[in-house]
């Protein structure tokens, strides 16, 4: 079973209904994703990136067409198996962070841990391991508010990784870091990919994250514009930044 | 930072199946009971101040409700004149109370409805979310309530008995305000797991993305 599609979206729709107002912020999205790829969704703010993310890791409800998942029709699951597709499967990686800013760096990257029923001393075993390789292992008792921006970021990439998930689904990670941090968290993501063949989805619109990328998929106004492998990009690269600036 | 071939492996008991879809556990209520005890102690504070809105509630029901059966006890002939206004005092009280504590639930809750989204991107399951609450919000509202009825109860017999003396030691209103105690603890309990569950059920249903983008 190697090298099969582990995230498809087939025709893929999301409509918000605000007030009278009708906004499509997907119109028909097919998107076929490799296990253990690294690839970049890139598109300019309210291109319908995050929105693409959030069906892809199961967090919202397509408006029409369907998602797959390891081959899983993702509306045909029940709550428990949603609950464990999030929990072991997928891990996810947000843009704002998203920590429980009252629990410790430890305490939040075990939580997935208890969800998924991993012994107390275990996890915490495992949470140390987990903190201190993305370079936190002497800020464990550290809660969010104490911890710099780029730190934050590296606790949700170990709570992300908690459960071993075969996925990593990062919404503009680097989005609110500074060119350096946000430089050492691609370097990381992109170690996961190599070292453990994690498949790394990212939304993104920062340009950094292209040399680590397999794919790139170019959204505007919620279509695939194009997509494009790395071999192709490197003789583009010139184009694209000329494009973006 | 230290990135390269050091991933750390987890004993065979957690190993995930690479294929397919599995069920969430569904954790036990001893799980349950010992993360939202838990929950309360990480932000002692805040539950603080949650369970000082249910005390102030209770103990100013229980303070008007002792006054006026120690007034009535006291002066039986007037319970026809007295009777009516401590009547009315003690519905307006129990309304203050039950305003106040569900507003302190209602609060407490909405704030961590992104904490609800994120804890369903994690794993938790719908239930376990309403569980939590239900049982976060119980323990503040016994807590709340069984205090605020003894204090209430007992600064406005103290109170009592320093302006009318030891008759009211003698002719104390034993049976009523007992009675009161409970129905207030029961009235308390019963307005904090309502005030709490009702958001924590909605954030709870809702898709975690949905849950994440609320803004309070």
């Amino acid at each position: 079973m190697e090298a099969e599609n582990i995230v498809r979206a087939k025709d893929v729709r999301k409509v918000y209904t605000m007030g009278k107002m009708i906004l499509e912020a997907l119109k028909g999205i097919d998107l076929t994703i490799r296990r253990g790829e690294y690839i970049s969704i890139m598109g300019p703010s309210g291109s319908g990136k995050s929105t693409l993310f959030n069906m892809i890791g199961g967090l919202d409800q397509p408006s029409d067409g369907k998602v797959y998942i390891d081959e899983v029709d993702v509306a045909q699951l029940d709550a428990y198996e949603l609950a464990w597709l999030r929990c072991r499967k997928i891990g996810y990686i947000f843009q704002t962070f998203n920590l429980i800013p009252v629990m410790t760096a430890l305490e939040n990257v075990t939580l997935p841990m208890i969800f998924a029923g991993v012994p107390t001393d275990e996890g915490i075993e495992r949470g140390v391991e987990l903190l201190d390789l993305v370079g936190l292992g002497d800020r464990v008792q550290h809660k969010p508010l104490e911890l710099s921006g780029g730190q934050q970021q590296r606790v949700a990439i170990a709570r992300a990784l908690a459960n071993d998930p075969a996925i990593v689904l990062a919404d503009e990670p680097t989005g609110n870091l500074d060119l350096k941090t946000g430089k050492e968290i691609i370097t990381l993501l992109k170690a996961l990919n190599k070292d453990k063949g994690v498949t790394i989805i990212s939304a993104t619109h920062d340009l950094k994250m292209l040399d680590a990328s397999d794919r790139i998929v170019w959204i505007r106004d919620g279509t695939i514009e194009r997509i494009e492998d790395r071999a192709d990009l490197h003789l583009q690269v010139g184009v694209v930044e000329g494009e973006e600036g | 930072m230290r990135i390269g071939g050091v991933f750390v492996e987890v004993g065979t008991s957690s190993k995930i199946p690479q294929e397919g879809v599995g069920r969430q556990l569904n954790l036990p209520l001893a799980e349950a009971v010992k993360i939202s005890l838990r929950s309360l102690k990480i932000r002692f504070w805040r539950s603080i101040i949650t369970g000082a809105g249910i005390f102030l509630g209770i103990a100013f029901l229980l303070s008007v409700v002792t006054s006026s059966y120690i007034t009535s006890a006291l002066d039986p002939e007037d319970e026809s004149v007295v009777g009516a206004a401590q009547k009315w005092l003690i519905v307006i009280s129990i309304l203050v109370c039950t305003i106040g504590i569900t507003n302190s639930m209602l609060m407490s809750v909405t704030e961590r409805y992104k904490e609800i989204g994120t804890m369903k991107c994690l794993g938790a399951l719908n239930r376990f979310v309403v569980k939590m609450f239900l049982l976060e919000s119980s323990f503040l509202g016994l807590f709340g309530s069984i205090t605020g009825a003894l204090v209430g109860c007992l600064s406005m017999t103290l109170l009592r008995l320093m302006s009318d003396g030891m008759d009211v030691i003698r002719l104390y209103p034993w049976i009523p305000v007992l009675q009161w105690m409970v129905y207030a603890v029961v009235l308390g309990l019963i307005l904090s797991v309502v005030g709490a569950i009702y958001p924590a059920y909605q954030a709870a249903k809702m898709m975690p993305a949905e849950a994440m983008r609320v803004e309070v």
